[in-house]
C-alpha cells in the first residue's frame, strides 16, 4: 500500500511535466507486475474459484453435476448443533487439528527460537552457521515413507527407547504411548517443522544491531532482561512468519498425523483425502473451503499481533 | 458432429503422423500403460511380456481407491487397467470402460468358475457383496449396465483373486484363533489393526461383529443405514476401549505393523503374510470358521483404446492367460484366471502345494528364488477348493456408500 502511494505521489509531478512519460511508467509498472499476476491467477485464484464452485455441486458415486445446493455444507455440519454438547465429527476433527497446531507451535517456537539464538549470537563464522543450517534440514533428506518406517524401531513396542528404558530399570513394561499416539504426532511434526521457525527467526536476529545488546549490557540489563526487552521484541516479525508457516502447514497436514497416529487420529486433510478417493469431490471441496476459512482466521489473528508491513 | 474445425484438426494430425513417422511406427514396440495397485505389478511379468510379445509394459502404481478414481477422472491416462470387480458398479456407469470382446479372448470359457459362476467344484460360494459373476458381463459393447446372463461383452478379465482372512503372529499369541470375532477380542487390546480403506475395513468389521453375536447382516457387502450405524457404533466402542494399535491403508504398512510386532492380529492379504514370512518372522494366514472375504481383480480396457494399442492389449491379455503369468502369480500366493494353463507351467510339486493342499515335496521358492516354505509344509488354508470354496463375502461398494464413508470418518475422528 505504502509503496503504491509513494510511487503515485512521485508520478504526479511527472505527469504535470509529461503525460506521455507517466503513461509509459504506469504501463511499465503494470507489465512488471503482470507475470506475478498471471501466475497468481492461474495457480491460485482460478483453482480456488473452481473449488468454491464445485463445493455447491451435486454428486453421485461416479459423477458430479453442476448445481447450486448447500447440501455439502449442511452434511459437513450434520449434528453439530442438535447434538451439543456432544461434538460432531467436523468440530471434533477441527478441535483435534487445533490442538496439534497449538502444541506443535509452542514446541517449534521454543526449539526454533533457541536454535536461532544459538546460530545468530553464539556461532561467529559463516561456514559454521551454514553447516549447522544444513544439519537442521536433515529431517527433509528422507522421504515420508522412510521416516515412517524409521520411527517404528525407535519408538515401537520393541523399539530402542523402550528397550533402553526397560534395560535401565525405569519402566517394567513397554510404553505404548510412544508410537501411534498424540505424543508421536507432536514429536514428528516438531521434528519436521522446527526448521520453518529457525529460518525466519534467525533472519530477524541477524538484523538486530549488536550495538543495542551492548547498550543494554552497559545500561545494566541482565542477560534475561536483554532477551525479553531487546531480542524478543526485535525478533517478533521472524517469530510471526515462522508461526504462520507452522500453523498453516499443521492445519493441512494429514500424512504425518495419519502415519504417526496410526491413522486413528482424524485430521481435516485425511477427511478430504478419503472423500476425494470416494469421488465425493463436492463434499471434499466444501471441506477444503471450510479449512481455508479456518486457516485464514488463524492467520488474521496472528497478523493482528504484529504489523508485519511495518516491521519488515 | 464433425465441424470444419475438428475436421481440420484431424486432418492435420493425420498428415503429421503419416508424413513424419511411418517407418518409426512400423518398428517401434507398442507401449501399454498398465494402471493398477503396486502389488499387482510384478516386474517379472513386464519383462517376460517384453521378451515374448515385444510389448512394453509401463506400470502406473496407485492405491486401490486411486485406481477407480483414475478410471473415472482420467480415462486417457492408461491403456490397460487392472482393477477390482467391486469397483465396477461405480466404473461402468461412467462409460469410461469398454466391454471386452469375448471372441478375442482365447480362453474366455476357461476362466475359473468361481469368477464366472460363483461356484467351486459345482458348489455355490457366498455372494454377499459384489461377487464377480454379478458384474462380469455387459449388455452391449458400450453398455453401461450389467447383463444378468453371460454375453459377449466382458467387463474385466481376471488377473488375480484370493480369499483374505486374519493374519496372526503365532509366536506372540496364546491359544488358537478360529473366528473373526478374535479381531474384537479384548484379549488382543492394543494389538489389533484394521484397514483404513472404508469399503473393505467395514466388511472385516462386519465379519468380526457378526461372529461375536448381536447382529446378522442381510448382506455384509450392502448394508442398510441401520446396519452401518450399528457396525460403526461397535467399532467406536472398540476403539475407545483401546482395541486397535493402528489402522493401515496399504500393503507395506500392514507388513510393517506385523513384522515389528506392533500388531499381532489383523485382516491381511495373502502376499503380505508371505512378505512377513520371508523376513524370517512367524506369521500365519489363519483360516476361520466363518469363511473368507474374497476379492478379485481383472483387466479392463478404456473406452478410448483402439488400433495397434487395442490389438496389443488383447495380445497381452491372451498371453497373460496362457500359463506363464498364472504360474508366476501362483508362486506369490495369488490365484490366476485360468487354472488349466497354470497347472501346465507349474512343477507338479508346486501345483500340489499351492492348489491341492498337499505337503510340499520340496522347498517352495518365490518367483525371485527366495525360500518361502521348507519341504513338508502345508499351505495355510489348504487347497484351492478349501479356500475359495469357503468364501463368505466379496469386497463391495454399497448402495449407501456415501453414508458409510461419512460414518467411517466419524469412527476415525472418535
Amino acid at each position: 500500500m505504502t509503496d503504491t502511494a509513494t510511487s503515485g505521489a512521485r508520478a504526479t509531478p511527472a505527469r504535470a511535466r509529461s503525460g506521455r512519460r507517466s503513461l509509459g511508467a504506469t504501463a511499465e509498472a503494470f507489465l512488471l507486475a503482470l507475470p506475478m499476476w498471471v501466475v497468481f491467477a492461474a495457480f491460485f485464484l482460478l483453482p480456488l474459484a473452481v473449488t468454491v464452485t464445485v463445493s455447491f455441486w451435486e454428486f453421485t458415486q461416479y459423477s458430479i453435476e453442476p448445481a447450486f445446493i448447500f447440501r455439502n455444507y449442511t452434511d459437513l455440519f450434520d449434528g453439530c448443533v442438535e447434538d451439543l454438547p456432544y461434538l460432531c465429527t467436523t468440530l471434533k476433527t477441527y478441535l483435534s487439528t487445533l490442538k496439534f497446531c497449538a502444541a506443535v507451535w509452542l514446541a517449534t517456537l521454543v526449539l526454533g527460537f533457541t536454535i536461532a539464538y544459538f546460530l545468530a549470537f553464539h556461532v561467529r563464522t559463516l561456514p559454521v552457521q551454514v553447516t549447522f543450517f544444513l544439519i537442521c534440514t536433515i529431517p527433509f533428506w528422507t522421504s515420508i515413507v522412510i521416516r515412517m518406517i524409521a520411527w517404528i524401531p525407535l519408538l515401537g513396542r520393541n523399539g530402542l527407547v523402550n528397550a533402553a528404558l526397560q534395560g535401565a530399570g525405569i519402566t517394567e513394561t513397554p510404553l505404548e504411548w510412544l508410537l501411534y499416539s498424540d505424543f508421536a504426532v507432536i514429536l514428528a511434526l516438531t521434528h519436521l517443522y522446527t526448521l520453518f521457525m529457525v529460518v525466519p527467526i534467525f533472519n530477524s536476529m541477524m538484523r538486530i544491531d549488536r550495538a543495542l545488546i551492548e547498550a543494554a549490557a552497559d545500561a545494566g540489563a541482565s542477560g534475561w532482561q536483554t532477551l525479553t526487552n531487546v531480542v524478543i521484541p526485535l525478533a517478533r516479525p521472524g517469530i510471526l512468519i515462522g508461526s504462520i508457516f507452522v500453523v498453516t502447514i499443521v492445519m493441512g497436514d494429514f500424512l504425518t498425523i495419519g502415519i504417526m497416529g496410526g491413522q486413528q487420529i482424524a485430521s481435516v486433510g485425511k477427511t478430504i483425502q478419503t472423500q476425494i478417493q470416494y469421488l465425493q469431490f463436492p463434499l471434499a471441496a466444501a471441506n477444503a473451503v471450510l479449512l481455508l476459512v479456518a486457516v485464514m482466521l488463524a492467520i488474521s489473528a496472528l497478523l493482528r499481533m504484529v504489523d508485519i508491513r511495518r516491521e519488515l | 458432429m464433425t465441424t470444419r474445425r475438428t475436421f481440420l484438426k484431424g486432418a492435420t494430425a493425420l498428415g503429421a503422423t503419416s508424413l513424419a513417422a511411418p517407418y518409426v511406427h512400423a518398428q517401434e514396440p507398442v507401449t501399454l500403460r498398465y494402471l493398477s495397485t503396486a502389488v499387482n505389478q510384478s516386474p517379472g511379468i513386464a519383462q517376460r511380456a517384453g521378451e515374448e510379445l515385444g510389448i512394453n509394459i509401463e506400470y502406473i502404481a496407485v492405491t486401490t481407491d486411486d485406481v477407480a478414481r483414475r478410471v473415472i477422472t482420467q480415462p486417457n491416462s492408461f491403456d490397460l487397467v487392472d482393477t477390482e470387480y467391486f469397483a465396477l458398479p461405480n466404473l461402468i456407469p461412467s462409460g469410461n470402460l469398454k466391454g471386452m470382446d469375448a471372441s478375442r479372448i482365447d480362453r474366455a470359457d476357461q476362466i475359473a468358475s468361481v469368477i464366472r459362476e460363483g461356484t467351486v467344484d459345482g458348489q455355490q460360494v457366498g455372494t454377499d457383496g459384489t461377487a464377480p459373476f454379478e458384474v462380469l458381463y455387459l449388455d452391449s459393447a458400450d453398455g453401461q449396465s450389467f447383463a444378468p446372463e453371460p454375453t459377449d461383452f466382458i467387463t474385466l478379465i481376471p488377473t488375480t483373486y484370493n480369499a483374505d482372512t486374519l493374519g496372526i503372529r503365532p509366536d506372540l499369541i496364546d491359544g488358537e484363533v478360529s473366528s473373526w470375532s478374535a479381531l474384537l477380542d479384548p484379549k488382543f487390546a492394543g494389538k489389533a489393526a484394521i484397514l483404513n480403506i472404508p469399503s473393505i475395513g467395514i466388511m472385516d468389521a462386519a465379519m468380526a461383529i457378526e461372529a461375536s453375536g448381536g447382529i446378522t447382516y442381510g448382506d455384509k457387502g450392502n448394508m442398510t443405514r441401520d446396519e452401518i450405524d450399528f457396525t460403526i457404533d461397535r467399532l467406536i466402542e472398540a476403539k475407545r476401549a483401546g482395541q486397535f494399535r493402528a489402522f493401515w491403508s496399504n500393503f507395506n504398512e500392514s507388513v510393517n505393523l506385523m513384522a515389528s510386532g506392533e500388531v499381532v492380529i489383523q485382516s491381511m492379504w495373502s502376499p503380505a503374510v508371505t512378505a512377513v514370512r520371508t523376513q524370517g518372522i512367524a506369521c500365519k494366514y489363519q483360516p476361520l470358521q466363518e469363511g473368507y472375504r474374497a476379492w478379485a481383480s481383472g483387466f479392463g480396457l478404456p473406452r478410448t483404446i483402439d488400433g495397434r494399442k487395442e490389438d496389443a492389449a488383447y495380445e497381452f491379455i491372451n498371453w497373460f492367460l496362457s500359463g506363464w503369468a498364472g504360474a508366476h502369480l501362483s508362486r506369490q500366493g495369488y490365484y490366476p484366471a485360468v487354472l488349466e494353463t497354470t497347472k501346465e507351467v507349474l512343477e507338479p510339486y508346486e501345483w500340489a502345494y499351492w492348489y491341492e493342499g498337499q505337503p510340499a515335496e520340496q522347498d517352495i521358492m518365490s518367483p525371485s528364488g527366495e525360500l518361502l516354505e521348507t519341504a513338508g509344509t502345508v499351505r495355510d488354508g489348504g487347497s484351492y477348493a478349501d479356500r475359495m470354496g469357503a468364501v463368505a463375502c466379496w469386497n463391495a461398494v454399497m448402495d449407501e456408500n456415501q453414508y458409510m464413508v461419512r460414518k467411517w470418518n466419524e469412527f476415525i475422528a472418535a
